[in-house]
């Protein structure tokens, strides 16, 4: 278990909060613990409900979806630097996807709800964490648009 | 020792009665529709029904009945050729037969349906199981409220029943869209997964069903969809696809948990098969 | 009815036009087979039976009855591995299906165990009962005589006791009976199930059994029930089974497991079969054939694209949970009756008791660790 100051640090370190503010990373550090998963295993399945979402620290992520019969399918992948999680943000509040661990991963781990609340006290606070999520999400789906056109393919 | 309770069975389900085809039509490149004629031996059935269709010397595959179920007498199939059996009977001629088996399985709720707002899913060949029920509506339109039909496909190619699907939505009284998920450069319609067609969908939760048909992964999605909408699992039914033999519940191919998808399904209800349509591999 | 007097059972049984099939010996085994008489029947045989283990053994008496179970079950009479389905033609318009040849055979089954009897009414249930009624089981099933024999022993591997399916029967048996050897006394204990059984016995040397005798072919079924090794607990076993989908003994046991379906080719109450459409090189007839199948096979979960049970896991954990929790479901009972085959056949020992036992174990917890939404 890790105290509130290595919290703290581990958030500074984080390329995703680079450049945010004290008073604001001070106020994040009670939304958040740091976990560690094995390799291979599930960290969250499609359906779940989603209440966290991780800054990686070190390790690889798969993203995937289970397509019987062809079985689980890797659409996206993460690693130490990115985050991985959105769907705390928007209701119904479930995974749409499965998250694993494709190596030993290390991360900020932080509680959706925990931090709802706290921009519900501080606005500021959740127009700073948007400002960082919706580039994510842009350059995400354009990568997604770009897979889509299936470049290398023999046509 | 006697038996309790013998069936005795004077028409052996498990033998084919040979059909003739009436005519072919090439859907899209890979998915044809058979008409079949079995007048000497007819029987009605329900949309979402499927029989056994057995191509002499070759193999026999379950294959959902596509047509209209006012003309039991002439069976409509529509086939995707992907294997050893449908692969050749892409290249059946008019006056060819087919050994028919059937019709098992559920149907789609249509008593359940009365009075209701009609939500039906489909993706790609998911359609053809569909397609009877569409006839039944809107033979009945007036016992139905608003009839929404979203079809998602690969690409434009890949439509079935083209010309239906206009004549549904400018003659019939419903709603279609379509979407498709790779654009040729003609089309000017949706782009997009079908569950986008969901998303924008205005209904009234508390008095619609959902029916869709579709690959698994795609109905999963899709039920996500209908509940944010405000659906619940009793108001939604799914059409499941398993690995089917014999058709009359022996084989034991198809069992999916507790249920035999040729005798209890295909058609379920969502809320009862919930629990193991989570469960990975089963 | 003394040993002496025995002959005049098969006697009797052929006069009445039953085709006799009984244990003998055979591939090392004791299997199910025509038998003409009584030096067809494993004379002073036993078997030794353990997880993964089956041996014949000599016994020290001349027992006809002193072994438990070999590897078939009387399913391969009832429901043969291999039966043709019906014969065709093509014709001008098309193909037309050939009128089935062959009565089936008369059969009376010598030396069926209680649990067998259990098992022949669980596939009475599940092949002329649900639903749909196979003609061709019901025509193999309907006019077999039982002669079934009591358990005086348990086998290695038997747990019919802690499911209530043995060592004593007390119906589904035309006629029972239960072997007595003490000292130079070698006799049977007769007990008759049904009209056809007594018609049989009549024509048989017997006399009313004694209160010494019936108390001896008591004491040998509390015997056998003593001496079972295993148990299994039925309790709750379809709720067991159905929440532990994702329970870390499935991944355990599909290390050991290696899919060779033995298992479901020895259990006598496995009934899954593949539909087979074979051709004449001509393509001028076509033959319709069913055969056993085993939803181990990697290709049994197959439609197009792959297998929906592709890991071992799945098809380990399907088997289970079919055979103890979605059976009842399905059928009304459990598809288990205890015989211990599975164990004994297993090339890798894996035993269900001790499956069942380790899911057991830690069941709704385990389940809550893999982060499943349980209703609790």
């Amino acid at each position: 278990m890790s105290d509130a100051n290595e919290i703290e640090r581990f958030i500074r370190e984080h390329p995703f909060f680079e450049g945010m503010a004290d008073e604001h990373i001070k106020r994040l550090t009670g939304c958040a613990e740091r976990v560690c998963f094995p390799p291979g295993t599930f960290i969250f399945k499609e359906g779940e409900e989603a209440r966290t979402f991780f800054c990686i620290q070190s390790g690889r992520v798969a993203l995937e979806i289970h397509a019987p019969p062809k079985g689980s399918v890797q659409i996206d992948s993460r690693k130490a630097g990115d985050v991985v999680g959105w769907s705390w943000i928007v209701v119904p509040y479930r995974w749409y996807c499965d998250v694993r661990a494709v190596e030993e991963v290390c991360a900020l781990a932080f509680d959706g709800a925990c931090l709802r609340g706290q921009w519900d006290e501080n606005p500021r606070l959740g127009y700073e964490m948007y400002q960082r999520f919706v580039p994510l999400m842009h350059r995400s789906l354009q990568a997604t648009r770009l897979q889509l056109l299936d470049i290398y393919g023999a046509k | 020792m006697p038996l309790p309770g013998i069936a005795t069975h004077g028409d052996d389900p498990m033998v084919p009665h040979p059909a003739p085809i009436l005519a072919v039509r090439q859907e899209t490149l890979d998915v044809f529709t058979l008409t079949l004629d079995v007048s000497s031996f007819a029987r009605p059935f329900s949309p979402g029904q499927f029989t056994m269709l057995y191509l002499f010397g070759v193999g026999e595959v379950p294959v959902s009945i596509s047509g209209d179920p006012a003309c039991p007498e002439r069976l409509e199939h529509t086939i995707r050729a992907v294997g050893s059996v449908t692969r050749p009977m892409q290249e059946l001629k008019r006056g060819a037969a087919l050994g028919v088996r059937g019709p098992f399985g559920s149907g789609w709720p249509l008593e359940a349906a009365r009075g209701k707002d009609i939500i039906l899913v489909a993706g790609g060949i998911g359609l053809a199981p569909l397609r009877p029920l569409i006839y039944r509506l809107r033979a009945r339109r007036d016992d139905f409220g608003h009839i929404s039909i979203l079809y998602g496909v690969r690409s434009p190619a890949d439509i079935v029943y083209q010309d239906e699907l206009a004549d549904w939505n400018d003659a019939a009284g419903m709603d279609v869209s379509l979407t498709v998920d790779h654009a040729s450069p003609d089309w000017q319609g949706n782009v997009g997964v079908v569950t986008t067609l969901l998303d924008e969908l205005h209904c009234d939760p508390g008095n619609t069903l959902a029916m869709t048909c579709g690959p698994e992964v795609m109905m999963r999605f899709v039920i996500r969809a209908l509940n944010h909408l405000g659906i619940a699992d009793h108001q939604i039914y799914v059409s499941m696809e398993r690995n089917m033999q014999c058709a009359v519940g022996l084989c034991g191919h198809c069992q999916y948990g507790p249920a035999f998808i040729c005798r209890d399904g295909a058609v379920f209800r969502f809320d009862g098969i919930a629990p193991f349509f989570s469960i990975r591999e089963l | 009815m003394t040993r002496e007097e025995f002959p005049a059972l098969f006697t009797a049984l052929r006069d009445c036009g039953y085709a006799l099939i009984g244990p003998t010996l055979g591939d090392q085994a004791i299997v199910y087979d025509s038998i003409q008489g009584i030096d067809d029947l494993p004379i002073g045989w036993t078997d030794e039976q353990d997880a993964g283990r089956y041996r014949l053994r000599r016994r020290d008496d001349n027992a006809l009855f002193g072994y438990n179970l070999g590897p078939q079950s009387w399913k391969a009479l009832l429901y043969p591995p291999a039966l043709s389905l019906w014969k065709a033609r093509k014709t001008d318009s098309g193909f037309e299906v050939l009128p089935a040849d062959g009565a089936a055979p008369r059969m009376a089954f010598i030396g069926a165990r209680p649990c067998e009897l259990h098992a022949i009414a669980v596939q009475d249930r599940v092949l002329s009962g649900a639903g749909y009624a196979d003609p061709h089981y019901v025509s193999r099933r309907q006019p077999v005589l039982i002669i079934a024999v009591q358990c005086s022993q348990a086998g290695g591997t038997c747990f019919c006791g802690s499911l209530g399916t043995g060592p004593r029967a007390v119906q589904g048996f035309d006629l029972a009976l239960t072997e007595l050897i003490a000292g130079d006394r070698h006799e049977f204990v007769i007990e008759v199930g049904s009209e056809a059984g007594a018609g049989i016995l009549a024509r048989v040397p017997h006399r009313p059994a004694s209160e010494v005798d019936w108390s001896a072919a008591q004491q040998a079924s509390a015997r056998a029930a003593r001496q079972m090794q295993r148990h299994l607990d039925p309790g709750g076993l379809k709720a067991l089974l159905y929440r532990n989908a994702e329970h870390p003994r499935w991944e355990e046991v599909a290390r050991r497991c290696l899919a060779c379906g033995n298992c479901t080719m020895v259990c006598p109450t496995c009934f899954c079969t593949a539909v087979e459409d074979v051709t004449a090189l001509d393509g001028r007839s076509a033959e319709r054939l069913r055969r056993w199948d085993s939803c181990f096979n990697r290709r049994f979960a197959y439609i197009h694209g792959g297998s929906l049970r592709d890991s071992v896991r799945s098809r380990y954990r399907q088997w289970l949970t079919h055979k103890l929790a979605s059976w009842q479901d399905q059928f009304g009972s459990s598809g288990c009756v205890g015989c211990g085959r599975c164990i004994t056949w297993c090339p890798v020992g894996i035993d269900i008791t001790e499956e069942v036992a380790a899911l057991r174990a830690n069941g709704a917890g385990a389940a809550r660790q893999q982060g499943l939404c349980d209703d609790e």
